[in-house]
C-alpha cells in the first residue's frame, strides 16, 4: 500500500509492531493506542521516532498529553464512508496544536483525497497504486472552498470581502 | 434572488469536473459500484426501479426563470419531458442515464444550477418558505441565512461522511410554512428583546420509521454564532452517531438516546471551545451575502386596481383569486400560488413545456423569479395585483390554475412503487384517484383546508406522518395495502398523526377519505372549524367508529 | 411489496430469476443462462432451487462494470413456457409505470 506524502509516493519508514512483539530499542515505529496507554510516559520518551494508530470510535483526548513527542497519530477509515476520523484530525490540529505527521489509514481513496488535507491530514495510505500516482492532481480539483479549517485557505466568503477592500481601496 | 459571483460558481464546475471523471472511472470498472455508490449519491443520483433518478437542488426553493428554462431543457434533452417537484424544495428528473449525467450537470452549471449533497450522508437542502422575502409580517428574509449555511455545509471536509443524511429548516414567520419541527436543525429566526437577530435552535426532528418532533436545544443563538454552533451539533453527531444500524443513524436517534438536556450539554462543551473562532459571522459578512439577494424594484400600486375590478364578475377568476393568491407584504402585490395537482394528474410534476411556460410568466408578471414549496406547487413570488386576470388566464392555459391550494385535492405523495426502489406500494394512482374524488371544487371549498399525505414506505418522503389525513403504504401477502393516520400537522403546531385503524387494501383507500371526509362534515361544531382542529377536539375515536363500522 | 434491496437470506418460493439495471443507462436487465443480460424478460434464465438462485445471483454480482443491484425475483412461468413478472414491482419493472407519463414516453 504505497504512504503518500508532500504530494507523492515515499518509502514508509515506520514499521508497525504488533501488540505481541517486542519494542525495537530505537527506530520509527506504529503501534496500537492500546499499547501505547499501557506505557504511554515510557514510550512516548523512546529513543527513535513513534506513531500511535488511534481508533476512530474513542475520543483524542486521552492522546492529547503526548502530542507533542509523538512523531505520526494515524488514524482510521473503516471504510471511506465512517467519516469520523475527519473531526479527530481537526481537533488535533486545530484544538490541540498537533504539528507532527497525520496519517490517513484505512479505505483511503482518491476522491477523499481533498476533504482530508482540509481536515488536517498530510500523509496517506492510499489503498490503490494509481490513486496514489494521481494524488498531485487530484488535489488541484478544487480552488474555491467555502468554509474555514485550519488548512490556512483563504474562504470564499473572506475572499468577496478581500476583493471588495481591495475595490474601495483602489477608489 | 441570489446572484452566484465567480467564487460560486468556480465551485459548481470543478464539482462538475470531479464527476465527468469519477462516472468515467466507474464506466471503466476503475471503481466498484462500492466505491462509486456514495459518490453519486452526494451528487444526487439514485437507481431507482426502472432508471437512474437525478435530483436537483433548488436552494431554498428558490429559481430565476433562467434556471426554470435549464430545468426544463435537461427534462427534454436528457430525461422524457417532465420532472417532478419534491417535499423538499427540489425536482427530480426519473428516467437519465449516468453516463449522460456530466453533461446535464454542465448544462445546469451554466446557469448555477447543481446537484450537490441532494443526496448521500450528508447536509442536504436547506429548505425555507416559499414565500421568504414577500411574506408580510416576516421578521427578515430567512434565505440570506439559509445561503450562508447552503456555503457553510457545502463540500464541508469534515462533514461529508456522517452517520446519515442530515436536513436543515428556516422560518422567519410566525405560520411555519418550513416545517422546521420535523427536520434534523430546525431554526426559529426572531429578534430578542433587545432587537438581535438570532435563531431559536431545535433539534431531532424527522419523519420515517420513527417520527419525532424537533426539541428545543437553544431558545436563543444570536446570528454571529450560527455556523460554530451549527458546527458543534454537527461535530457532536459525527462522533456519537450511530454507525451500526441505518434506522437508528439519523441525530433524532442520538437526541433520544442521550436526552435533549444531555445532548445540548454535549453541544455547549463543543461550542464555548470554538465559539470565537474563524466561524463567527460578521456583520460586513452577513452584509455581503445580503447585497447580492436582489429585490424588485416594487411600484407604488393600488390594491384594488380597475383590472382586478372588472374580472370580478367571472367567477372562475374569482374562485382562483380567492383560493391561489395570497398578500404580499408590499401593497398591490400578491403572492400567487401555482398548482401542480390538476384533477387527474400526479402531484407536483410539470411537463418542459408547462416549466418553459411558467418561466416566462414569471419574466413577465414576477420580476423573473419562481418558488418551490414543499407541499410540491410552485408559486410567483411578487405579481402586480392589476397582472393577476391576464396572468391566470395564461395559467389556466397551461393547467397550473386548479383553484385547489391547501385544499383536500392538494395531496402531497411522494413517487411509490410507480418510480421507487424502496417502496411497498404505490402512492401516485390513490392521489389521482383522491382528486377525482373530490374534484367538484365547492365541495372541497366547504370542506375547507385539509392535507392529505401520502408514503410509499415508511421512509415518509410523503410526510405521511405529518398530514391531516396521512396515508402509508405497507406489503400484506403481496398485496398493496395502506395504513391511514388523521391528526398530523407540520406547522408550528407540529405533531404526529394517529392510526386510525388497521390498514385497507388499494382499492378501498379513496373509499375511506371519502368517509373520513363524512365523519369530519357530520361531526365539526360549525362550517370553519377546520378538519385538523375537529380532530385535536374529538380525538381519533368517533373517526375510527365511522370507518370501520362496515369493515 | 417489500423492497427486496432488504433481502439477506436467498429463499425462493416458487420459480425465480435475477434482474439488475444496467450500469451506464439503468435500464432494467435480467440475467441469462448465458452469463449476459438482456433487456428482454423472455430472454432471463430461471431458476427453481435456492441454491440454483445462489448461483445465478453470485455470477450476476460478479458483473460489477455492467450491472448494478442485482437480486432475485418471482416470476410466473405460464403454460407454455411464456415468462411473467411475478409481482407488481416486477410489473412495473418491466413495464413500465402504471400511470400516464405527463408527455408521451
Amino acid at each position: 500500500m504505497p504512504l503518500v506524502k508532500s504530494g507523492k509516493i515515499t518509502t514508509d519508514i515506520f514499521a508497525h509492531v504488533a501488540d505481541d512483539a517486542a519494542i525495537p530499542g530505537d527506530g520509527a515505529i506504529l503501534i496500537s493506542a492500546a499499547r501505547f496507554l499501557e506505557d504511554a510516559e515510557a514510550l512516548s520518551r523512546r529513543v527513535g521516532r513513534t506513531g500511535v494508530i488511534w481508533p476512530n470510535n474513542r475520543d483524542v483526548d486521552d492522546l492529547v498529553p503526548y502530542l507533542e513527542r509523538l512523531a505520526v497519530v494515524a488514524l482510521l477509515f473503516p471504510t471511506f464512508r465512517d467519516g469520523r476520523a475527519y473531526s479527530q484530525a481537526r481537533l488535533l490540529r486545530e484544538r490541540h496544536g498537533y504539528r507532527g505527521e497525520l496519517r490517513a489509514t484505512g479505505q483511503v481513496l482518491r476522491d477523499q483525497f481533498v476533504f482530508m488535507l482540509r481536515a488536517g491530514f498530510d500523509a496517506f495510505e492510499v489503498k490503490k497504486e494509481s490513486d496514489a500516482e494521481a494524488f498531485a492532481a487530484t488535489v488541484k480539483r478544487y480552488s474555491v472552498f467555502y468554509q474555514p479549517t485550519g488548512d490556512g485557505r483563504v474562504t470564499a466568503l473572506h475572499r468577496r470581502m478581500q476583493l471588495r477592500h481591495s475595490e474601495s481601496a483602489g477608489q | 434572488m441570489y446572484a452566484y459571483d465567480e467564487l460560486d460558481r468556480t465551485i459548481i464546475n470543478e464539482r462538475v469536473s470531479e464527476f465527468r471523471d469519477q462516472v468515467k472511472r466507474r464506466l471503466s470498472g476503475e471503481l466498484t459500484e462500492d466505491e462509486f455508490k456514495m459518490l453519486r449519491l452526494q451528487n444526487g443520483v439514485y437507481l431507482q426501479l426502472h432508471a437512474y433518478m437525478f435530483r436537483v437542488a433548488i436552494p431554498y426553493g428558490t429559481l430565476s426563470s433562467k434556471q426554470l428554462r435549464a430545468l426544463a431543457h435537461v427534462a427534454r434533452r436528457y430525461d422524457r419531458g417532465y420532472g417532478h417537484f419534491t417535499t423538499r424544495q427540489n425536482i427530480q428528473f426519473n428516467w437519465i442515464k449516468l453516463a449522460e449525467l456530466p453533461d446535464a450537470l454542465a448544462d445546469l452549471a451554466e446557469v448555477g444550477i447543481h446537484a450537490m449533497q441532494t443526496s448521500g450522508n450528508n447536509t442536504r437542502n436547506v429548505t425555507s418558505d416559499q414565500w421568504a422575502g414577500v411574506a408580510p409580517g416576516e421578521v427578515e428574509d430567512p434565505r440570506i441565512w439559509s445561503e450562508l449555511l447552503r456555503q457553510y455545509t457545502t463540500l464541508h471536509p469534515e462533514f461529508s461522511f456522517l452517520p446519515r443524511k442530515f436536513k436543515f429548516a428556516i422560518t422567519a414567520s410566525d405560520h411555519d410554512r418550513a416545517a422546521i419541527k420535523v427536520h434534523d436543525i430546525g431554526l426559529r429566526l426572531y429578534k430578542n428583546e433587545a432587537g438581535e437577530t438570532g435563531f431559536e435552535v431545535l433539534v431531532g426532528g424527522g419523519l420515517g420509521r420513527t417520527p419525532f418532533i424537533g426539541k428545543t436545544i437553544k431558545p436563543f443563538v444570536h446570528g454571529h454564532d450560527l455556523l460554530s454552533y451549527v458546527e458543534a451539533i454537527l461535530r457532536v453527531y459525527n462522533q456519537y452517531g450511530r454507525r451500526d444500524n441505518i434506522y437508528k443513524a439519523r441525530i433524532k436517534i442520538l437526541v433520544h438516546e442521550l436526552g435533549i438536556e444531555k445532548f445540548a450539554q454535549e453541544v455547549e462543551e463543543e461550542w464555548l471551545q470554538m465559539r470565537d473562532s474563524a466561524l463567527t459571522i460578521d456583520d460586513a459578512v452577513i452584509e455581503d451575502i445580503r447585497s447580492r439577494f436582489t429585490y424588485p424594484a416594487y411600484e407604488k400600486l393600488p390594491h384594488m386596481p380597475d383590472e382586478l375590478k372588472k374580472a370580478a364578475h367571472d367567477p372562475h377568476f374569482e374562485a382562483w383569486r380567492k383560493n391561489s393568491v395570497a398578500l404580499h407584504k408590499v401593497p398591490g402585490y400578491a403572492i400567487v400560488t401555482l398548482s401542480l395537482k390538476p384533477v387527474g394528474g400526479p402531484p407536483g410534476d410539470a411537463t418542459a413545456d408547462q416549466m418553459d411556460a411558467i418561466a416566462d410568466l414569471a419574466d413577465k408578471y414576477s420580476f423573473g423569479e419562481i418558488r418551490v414549496g414543499h407541499e410540491q406547487n410552485l408559486a410567483l413570488p411578487h405579481v402586480a395585483r392589476r397582472d393577476l386576470p391576464a396572468l391566470w388566464k395564461a395559467l389556466d392555459k397551461i393547467g397550473v390554475a386548479t383553484p385547489n391550494v391547501n385544499l383536500v385535492s392538494d395531496i402531497i405523495a411522494c413517487p411509490g412503487l410507480d418510480y421507487c426502489s424502496l417502496a411497498n406500494a404505490r402512492s401516485i394512482p390513490i392521489a389521482q384517484e383522491l382528486t377525482r374524488r373530490f374534484a367538484n371544487h365547492d365541495t372541497a371549498n366547504m370542506i375547507g383546508r385539509l392535507h392529505i399525505n401520502i408514503s410509499g414506505c415508511i421512509n415518509a418522503c410523503g410526510h405521511h406522518h405529518v398530514g391531516h389525513i396521512g396515508i402509508l403504504g405497507v406489503e400484506k401477502n403481496g398485496e398493496e395495502f395502506y395504513q391511514i393516520t388523521i391528526g398530523g400537522r407540520a406547522d408550528e403546531k407540529a405533531e404526529v398523526g394517529t392510526l386510525i385503524g388497521p390498514a385497507v387494501p388499494y382499492g378501498e383507500v379513496a373509499d375511506v377519505v371519502e368517509d373520513i371526509v363524512e365523519a369530519y362534515l357530520a361531526l365539526r361544531a360549525r362550517p370553519d372549524e377546520l378538519f385538523i382542529d375537529t380532530v385535536k377536539r374529538l380525538g381519533v375515536e368517533p373517526f375510527r367508529e365511522r370507518v370501520y363500522a362496515t369493515r | 411489496m417489500t423492497s427486496p434491496l432488504e433481502q439477506k437470506k436467498i429463499r425462493i418460493a416458487g420459480p425465480s430469476m435475477v434482474t439488475a439495471n444496467r450500469t451506464w443507462d439503468g435500464v432494467v436487465i435480467y440475467r441469462t443462462s448465458r452469463q449476459s443480460w438482456s433487456a428482454d424478460l423472455a430472454d432471463a434464465a430461471i431458476v427453481r432451487t435456492s441454491d440454483e438462485a445462489r448461483a445465478l445471483l453470485t455470477e450476476s454480482v460478479a458483473d460489477d462494470v455492467g450491472a448494478i443491484g442485482a437480486y432475485i425475483a418471482p416470476v410466473e412461468v405460464r403454460d407454455g413456457g411464456a415468462i411473467k413478472p411475478g409481482n407488481l414491482r416486477e410489473h412495473i419493472r418491466s413495464e413500465g409505470v402504471t400511470i400516464d407519463l405527463p408527455v408521451p414516453a
